[in-house]
């Protein structure tokens, strides 16, 4: 009855992982998992997280998704987070995260753009 | 509301506390802020106040006024010192997965119109957050 579901899928530059639903503090390990499991994929250095169905998120997941940023960083890897939701882009302005070890996309098709611009 | 202090149970809290907040004249965006004001006092209950190897509960509490929301999230578990907020500076670039009582009381602060916490060692912990309705509920 987990109002959370997230997927993996490798784009052709890099592994995407996409959540739907709520990431709360019951949901977050499900998130970490992912995310580690993702960062095993890394090609080109670089992790894209879509936020695009994400119903709600709190201090527990970006408390969660900073963390997995700062390990990702410490191995010159970086996250792109596809975030195209008002109140969920001033979750992570509030916190400062999206101006530190992120990059904020509004969609996945300019994140994945800009890993590889080929022509 | 008496609520286990279990992880799975943070998402009922919120779905009550919109259902009531969706009554007074809030604005989307402000009933989204309050679900995630009260959600951060649930979680720092359910992280903190209790050895979690054990089964406890907290409460939440809803007062609806005229103009504003009150709520008040509280436990009778450990407590902490509040004197450590008065330094606490929640840095995002150095992390633990471990959330951390600061990020999560931060957000109250700023999502919400007032808010107060309380705290003693041994006795519990009390949250109380309010947000104003931008124009009286009438009916």
């Amino acid at each position: 009855m987990l109002n959370f579901d997230v997927s993996q899928e490798m784009a052709e530059s890099a592994p995407v992982v996409r959540v739907n639903g709520e990431i709360d503090i019951h949901t977050c390990p499900n998130l970490t998992f992912a995310l580690e499991e993702a960062t095993g994929h890394v090609t080109q250095k670089i992790l894209v997280l879509n936020l695009e169905k994400v119903a709600y998120i709190d201090s527990t997941g970006l408390g969660t998704i900073a963390h997995h940023a700062h390990k990702m960083n410490t191995k010159g890897y970086s996250i792109y987070v596809i975030c195209n939701q008002p109140q969920v882009k001033k979750i992570f302005d509030v916190s400062g995260l999206g101006k530190k070890n992120i990059k904020l996309f509004v969609t996945e098709k300019e994140a994945l753009a800009s890993i590889s611009p080929r022509g | 509301m008496r609520v286990p202090s279990a992880t799975e149970f943070v998402g009922v809290v919120r779905l009550a506390v919109s259902g009531v907040a969706s009554r007074m004249n809030f604005s989307v965006e402000e009933i989204e802020d309050i679900k995630i004001a009260v959600s951060e006092a649930c979680t720092n209950a359910v992280q903190y106040a209790y050895d979690r190897s054990q089964p406890h509960t907290y409460e939440v509490n809803m007062r609806v006024y005229p103009d504003q929301l009150e709520i008040i999230v509280e436990d009778k578990g450990q407590g902490f010192d509040t004197k450590i907020l008065e330094t606490l500076t929640p840095r995002l670039d150095s992390i633990s997965e471990n959330q951390g009582l600061g990020l999560g009381l931060t957000f109250i602060k700023n999502l919400m119109d007032d808010s107060e916490v309380k705290s003693k060692i041994g006795t519990g912990t009390l949250v109380r957050m309010v947000k104003r309705v931008p124009a009286p509920v009438t009916a």
